[in-house]
């Protein structure tokens, strides 16, 4: 009852555009939330870190001294110490450097797949919401086939045709994030579709095109944004467990999966091998998860209890 | 509730085609020829054209799938590449390996998301729903590979309490099942608390405090009957999850499940393998998927009914 009093009660004069309201009352929302706030800047600098180690030389020998692939067997199996932070693995490579390295390859993995996905899915949902009938069966049945191999294993389907890489990887997680996408964006269209003013504006002679990129668009565009943060997480997950199986990156790349594949021979006598480059995915999907936590309530404040 | 169902089975023809069809299709799109990896490289041209013939892949692709999909209905996958053995005699005892893990750490997730999620919702906002949330979200954040190895590490190795692989005892369950365990229940103590969070602020509930029924008898049998109905939604979500997590899990312990088999199938190339497994694991998945949405249906209408 108080909400319908509020949202009636806003004076007539003092109009803001909408979507600036929105905005900033996203902001406002979203930075009460403290831990989103941090993981929102554990992102961010993650993401610088990668980025200006992987492409400036100069920085990269002042953050990680040692080389990440240069192999010294004098010094393997070297536990943490000031030297070599965290320890170095069973060829006596640097870890922190390797997994500074990895960073690179672990948030490209994730960024990249979910956006692919998103190409796909995100077209594919509002289609199938928009136009409905025929139309929408075929795509949600299509979605349902994908949706019926759970977890990784339609990652894995991908992987046996398309042979263990890490492009390959990428690929299968796309594919893997696509009806997520495509069932979300279907719902939120749906929705969208059944408002009033859509239905003024096609009255008034719009075209499709023009209703689905300036009106369905950005109304289902939160729930991309947040599905897309949580998929990240999810999709890091999934591709370090392929790397860790043998089928993703493939040695000496830094992927952290395969790190961890490389330290669990050697748990008796160096638990540091395997420890760190977890320790390293555990830090990165904690921190998207929390964003994408706060994004969520800060999107949607019905979803919030 | 009958037509309920068959509607349902209903809809489920177009799926189990579609994913026999994307299974069937993992072999033709791969690169390079079935027959002469069955060969192997060296084989001469004869060996091959005599592999073709038989496997009959020289039809046409539809007229393959259908006698594919034939062989499959009966359960017959052909023969392993590596063994030579039919694939399903292989994946029989395999297969119950894998299900005793999915389900014992299905188990220990909903006995504990669900007990973590009562009491955060209870004590919303204190330090006690604070910390599990905090714990929960670590769980789904964590490689449960790496859960897996830690455990190993301390448990088995630094402590020597449990067997650090294989399967079968009930010491060597342990470890395996609160590796895969764990990311579930921390799924399922997020859903029960928001559940039950909304169920709390509803009227009747508010209702039953006014007229001065203890809170322990609110919680436990007015909100949870409530609450825990979208919890069953999840349910077969997360059995999916888990089911396929037993890829790893298998792999860490050194467990003789599916998961295992797959991986090493696919590193073998050994295709009829594959397909089997990927075909066997998702149809399950479908199927506990359609148990749950009907479960699902029958919680909600009784409670319709009871008012």
């Amino acid at each position: 009852m108080s909400l319908h009093a509020e949202s009636t009660a806003v004076p007539r004069e003092k109009v803001e555009s909408p979507r600036v309201k929105s905005i900033k009352d996203f902001f406002r929302r979203f930075t009460k939330n403290k831990p989103a706030v941090i993981g929102f800047f554990v992102i961010l600098f993650l993401v610088f870190l990668a980025i200006t180690v992987s492409s400036f030389s100069r920085f990269d020998i002042i953050i990680t001294p040692h080389d990440p692939s240069t192999v010294n067997l004098v010094d393997r199996f070297q536990g943490p110490s000031s030297e070599y932070w965290f320890g170095t693995d069973h060829m006596g490579r640097d870890i922190f450097s390797r997994i500074v390295h990895g960073m690179i390859l672990t948030l490209g993995i994730g960024f990249v797949s979910v956006i692919m996905g998103g190409i796909i899915g995100v077209p594919l949902g509002i289609i199938a919401g928009f136009y409905g009938g025929k139309i929408d069966a075929i795509i949600m049945r299509f979605v349902d086939v994908l949706l019926a191999f759970p977890g990784i294993l339609l990652a894995l389907a991908i992987v046996s045709i398309l042979g263990g890489s890490l492009i390959n990887v990428t690929i299968a997680v796309a594919i893997y994030s696509v009806p997520g996408f495509a069932r979300i964006v279907r719902g939120s269209t749906l929705a969208t579709k059944k408002l009033e003013y859509i239905d003024a504006i096609r009255a008034l002679g719009a075209t499709d095109t023009r209703i689905i990129f300036l009106h369905v668009l950005p109304n289902v565009l939160s729930p991309i944004i947040v599905n897309a943060t949580l998929y990240i997480a999810t999709a890091i997950l999934t591709a370090a467990g392929l790397s860790f199986l043998g089928l993703g990156a493939q040695p000496p790349a830094p992927e952290w999966g395969a790190m961890l594949n490389d330290g669990r021979n050697h748990l008796r006598d160096a638990g540091h091998i395997a420890f760190f480059p977890g320790l390293a995915i555990l830090v990165v999907v904690l921190a998207f998860n929390i964003f994408g936590d706060g994004l969520r309530d800060a999107l949607d404040p019905k979803m919030k209890n | 509730m009958l037509t309920y169902i068959l509607r349902r089975l209903i809809q489920l023809i177009p799926v189990l085609f579609g994913v026999t069809l994307f299974v069937f299709l993992l072999m033709h799109l791969t690169p390079g020829n079935p027959a002469q990896l069955m060969a192997g490289e060296q084989a001469p041209q004869e060996v091959i054209d005599r592999i073709e013939n038989r496997l009959g892949l020289n039809d046409p692709l539809p007229v393959q799938y259908v006698r594919f999909l034939g062989n499959v209905v009966q359960l017959d996958f052909g023969t392993s590449m590596r063994s030579n053995l039919p694939v399903m005699d292989e994946i029989r005892y395999k297969f119950f390996v894998t299900i005793e893990l999915a389900i014992y750490s299905t188990l220990l997730s909903v006995f504990i998301g669900i007990i973590a999620g009562i009491v955060s919702a209870v004590r919303q906002y204190t330090f006690s729903d604070i910390a599990i949330m905090f714990v929960a979200l670590f769980g789904l954040s964590m490689p449960n590979f790496w859960l897996g190895l830690m455990l190993m590490q301390w448990f088995s190795i630094n402590l020597g309490w449990f067997p650090p692989t294989g399967w079968g005892s009930a010491s060597q369950v342990v470890l395996p099942v609160i590796t895969l365990g764990t990311a579930g229940a921390a799924v399922i103590a997020r859903m029960t608390r928001s559940s039950m969070l909304e169920v709390i602020s509803q009227d009747y509930i508010r209702t039953a405090r006014a007229k001065g029924v203890r809170e322990r008898v609110i919680i436990y049998r007015h909100a949870l009957k409530n609450a825990l109905i979208p919890v069953v939604t999840v349910l077969g979500l997360q059995f999916g999850t888990l089911l396929s997590g037993t890829v790893l899990t298998e792999q860490v312990f050194a467990i003789n499940g599916m998961g295992r088999y797959v991986i090493d199938s696919i590193m073998a190339r050994d295709f009829p393998a594959v397909q089997a497994s990927i075909i066997i694991i998702s149809v399950m998945f479908v199927f506990v998927n359609l148990i749950v949405d009907i479960s699902y249906r029958f919680l909600n209408k009784r409670i319709d009914l009871n008012g």
